[in-house]
């Protein structure tokens, strides 16, 4: 056991649990909280495998933009900080199948891969950035998801601004 | 590189670790007198009244909405600002077509009034 | 190597070579020479801070007419010790009800926010935490973290106020934000990296802030905003909101809150002295690099300077100025800069820096005029008009006496 797999199986649990916390909290904004915690171990686990922009991309538009807009959701709506209701309905254990067919599944598929005991990074490549900007703008490779992403942003921006615009009697 | 992100990781550590013992050891030299006073919310001076979460205003969720969608273009223009000095004008054309996309978006924000302080 | 050419070298092989003796594998020697380093770089740090509250508080007063502390020590030295000591023995008084996790965690994360920054700022040519190959985005990505505190202080308090406030000031934040992200583009765009050394060894030449004053501008008022600091200091306007969202906190958590602030200034110094005014680049800085870091300093004091001198003489914005500002000035501004600069930048030939220089601060100049202009000719709509009173009669001698 090198010590990156002893602090990858600490991370790994750490985000697991906050994951699990995330659906079982019983206050909407422990749940967010949480989940910020899960997205900082998803982070960590991305330096780990030498993917640095990644994981700092990680901190900075998920924990630092998507955490917040969450937050802000959750308080937009005033019944969400109210008293809950009961935690579990009536068809939990059918719920709890469903989950544990699913992980069986997936623990098959992934165990009988041959890679899943090897532990490899992205590689220490310290042209990454680089290659990786020429990539984003050249004609042969990634330049039309690139623009396509501007506009699909653009489109996200315009939607979101008529929704709310419309409400924008202070209405939720 | 792993190197670089252990000293990360150890000095974010360490700058939450500080604080944390500064408080505690102040926790441990300061006075624990509470009293039902003392305790209650600060409302300038008079009771609490009606439940303490307020319904706020969308705009807040207006501004962090623009800031997510101007943070990932950002997102996307740094490695092309890496590769800068080695690309031809033709990608920097490109560059400059993504941020004048946003910026019409940008624009569309403003006429609507969505950036309006209410 | 001596010394006084690779000063950490040095001393990392010194303890390195102790650690060895004692029998410590290779791993458990970086590690633990990594977290000795990280731990006496982040003390230094927070001293450091205790030192600067003095000069700031001097300075004000200075700039307000008045002396500032003069009463303990020389100069009113030990003044701040004075009042660390008072704030370590006041009582930490938690209201009912409040969250306990977010409500202690918060002052912690607000300061972890601003110190873990220095982990990636070059003091001197070796003399560096990590030379991150992402830092500038580093840097921006732990700002988030300190939002992140402020949210959970204003929600966890319990309180109208605080929460009101929390919101008002992280929707503050988050906006100004994005002109700080996108100013931060032009330095990596001229250097081609991300990593803070390698900005700075790419200014050997000339510092940036001649390429793109406009854009280092926007890095300054950016930084004082999400610093919270006069003129942008309205989240903590005690007139108007009662402190905000730490207003339920006392004793050390809250001396926590201005430790960060006071940090951040500092931190922001330095980064613009880094990014900007070419860091640790001087004479002979590169073969003793203890001269780079009185290099960065010494450019460092000048922007410290600059944020209190405008922080003892500007009023404070209303929130909706501040909000107009972000979003209808200066993100549209470092947008168009960040276009214009990528595109003449290309335009000029390679190599020659006067022309390259000359065009670049061209096309800084005529959108600083232009703005100005713009701002002159449509800000100018909302200006309040002065109502004259009508004139009002007067009781003069001449009109009794001819009545009567």
């Amino acid at each position: 056991m090198t010590a990156l797999q002893i602090i990858f199986l600490f991370v790994a649990a750490i985000t697991l649990a906050s994951a699990v916390m995330v659906v079982s909290a019983r206050r909407m904004m422990h749940a967010a909280l949480w989940l910020v915690l899960a997205l900082a171990g998803v982070a960590v686990i991305f330096a780990m495998l030498d993917a640095g922009f990644f994981a700092i991309v990680q901190v900075l538009v998920y924990i630092g933009a998507i955490s917040i807009l969450i937050i802000f959701a959750i308080m937009l709506t005033r019944k969400a900080m109210e008293d809950v209701g009961p935690q579990l309905n009536r068809g939990w254990w059918l719920a709890a199948l469903a989950v544990v067919g699913v992980f069986a599944g997936l623990a098959v598929v992934i165990v009988s891969w041959p890679g899943v005991m090897a532990t490899a990074g992205v590689g220490p490549d310290a042209d990454a950035i680089v290659n990786f900007g020429k990539d984003l703008v050249d004609p042969d490779k990634y330049v039309m998801p690139f623009e396509v992403a501007s506009v699909m942003l653009l489109a996200a921006l315009i939607g979101a601004i008529y929704v709310s615009v419309e409400h924008k009697g202070g209405q939720p | 590189m792993l190197n670089d992100w252990l000293y990360i990781g150890l000095f974010v550590f360490i700058s939450m670790a500080l604080p944390a013992i500064a408080i505690f050891a102040a926790g441990l030299l300061s006075p624990k007198k509470p009293n039902p006073i003392k305790s209650t919310s600060y409302e300038c001076g008079i009771e609490t009244v009606g439940p303490s979460w307020v319904q706020f205003k969308a705009q807040y969720y207006i501004y962090a909405l623009v800031f997510l969608v101007f943070d990932v273009e950002t997102i996307f223009l740094f490695p092309w600002a890496v590769a800068y000095n080695q690309l031809t004008l033709f990608g920097i054309i490109e560059a400059v077509l993504f941020i004048l996309i946003l910026l019409s978006g940008l624009l569309y924000a403003w006429k609507k009034g969505a950036l309006e302080w209410m | 190597m001596s010394f006084w050419t690779d000063p950490m070298a040095v001393i990392a092989n010194l303890i390195g070579g102790w650690l060895a003796g004692l029998g410590m594998t290779e791993g458990w020697v970086t590690f633990v020479l990594s977290f000795l380093g990280a731990g006496v770089y982040a003390l230094l740090v927070m001293l450091t801070v205790v030192l600067l509250i003095w000069v700031e508080r001097k300075l004000l007063g200075r700039f307000q007419d008045r002396l500032g502390p003069n009463r303990l020590g020389p100069w009113g030295i030990f003044q701040t010790i004075a009042d660390m000591l008072k704030i370590f023995t006041k009582e930490y008084i938690t209201p009912n009800g409040v969250d306990k996790v977010p409500y202690n965690l918060a002052p912690i994360l607000a300061v972890a926010g601003v110190l873990s920054v220095w982990a990636v700022i070059p003091l001197g040519a070796t003399i560096l935490g990590a030379n991150l190959n992402v830092g500038v985005l580093y840097v921006v990505a732990i700002g988030a973290i300190g939002e992140l505190g402020i949210i959970l202080a204003g929600w966890s308090s319990r309180n109208k106020f605080a929460t009101l406030g929390g919101f008002r000031a992280v929707a503050l934040l988050v906006s100004y934000e994005v002109p700080l992200v996108v100013s931060l583009i032009i330095p990596v765009l001229f250097s081609g990296s991300m990593g803070m050394n390698n900005i700075v060894h790419a200014q050997k030449d000339i510092w940036y802030i001649v390429l793109a004053p406009v854009a280092a501008l926007i890095f300054l008022i950016t930084s004082i905003a999400e610093n919270g600091r006069a003129p942008f200091d309205l989240t903590e306007a005690d007139s108007e909101i009662v402190a905000g969202f730490n207003v339920e906190y006392s004793g050390l958590k809250f001396g926590m809150y201005y430790v960060a602030d006071f940090m951040h200034t500092f931190t922001i110094a330095f980064l613009f002295s880094t990014l900007w005014l070419g860091g640790w680049q001087g004479p002979w800085a590169e073969k003793y690099p203890m001269l780079g870091l009185f290099y960065t300093a010494f450019k460092a004091w000048f922007i410290y300077f600059t944020i209190i001198w405008l922080r003892g003489s500007l009023p404070r914005f209303r929130i909706d100025q501040m909000i107009n500002l972000n979003w209808k000035v200066l993100t549209p501004l470092a947008l168009v800069l960040l276009m214009m600069t990528a595109i003449v930048n290309r335009l000029v030939p390679e190599g020659m820096l006067v022309v390259r220089t000359l065009a670049l601060l061209a096309v800084n100049g005529i959108l600083l005029v232009g703005t100005s202009w713009l701002l002159n000719k449509f800000a100018g709509r909302n200006k309040r008009v002065v109502v004259a009173p009508e004139p009002r009669p007067v009781a003069r001698p001449e009109q009794i006496s001819s009545e009567s």
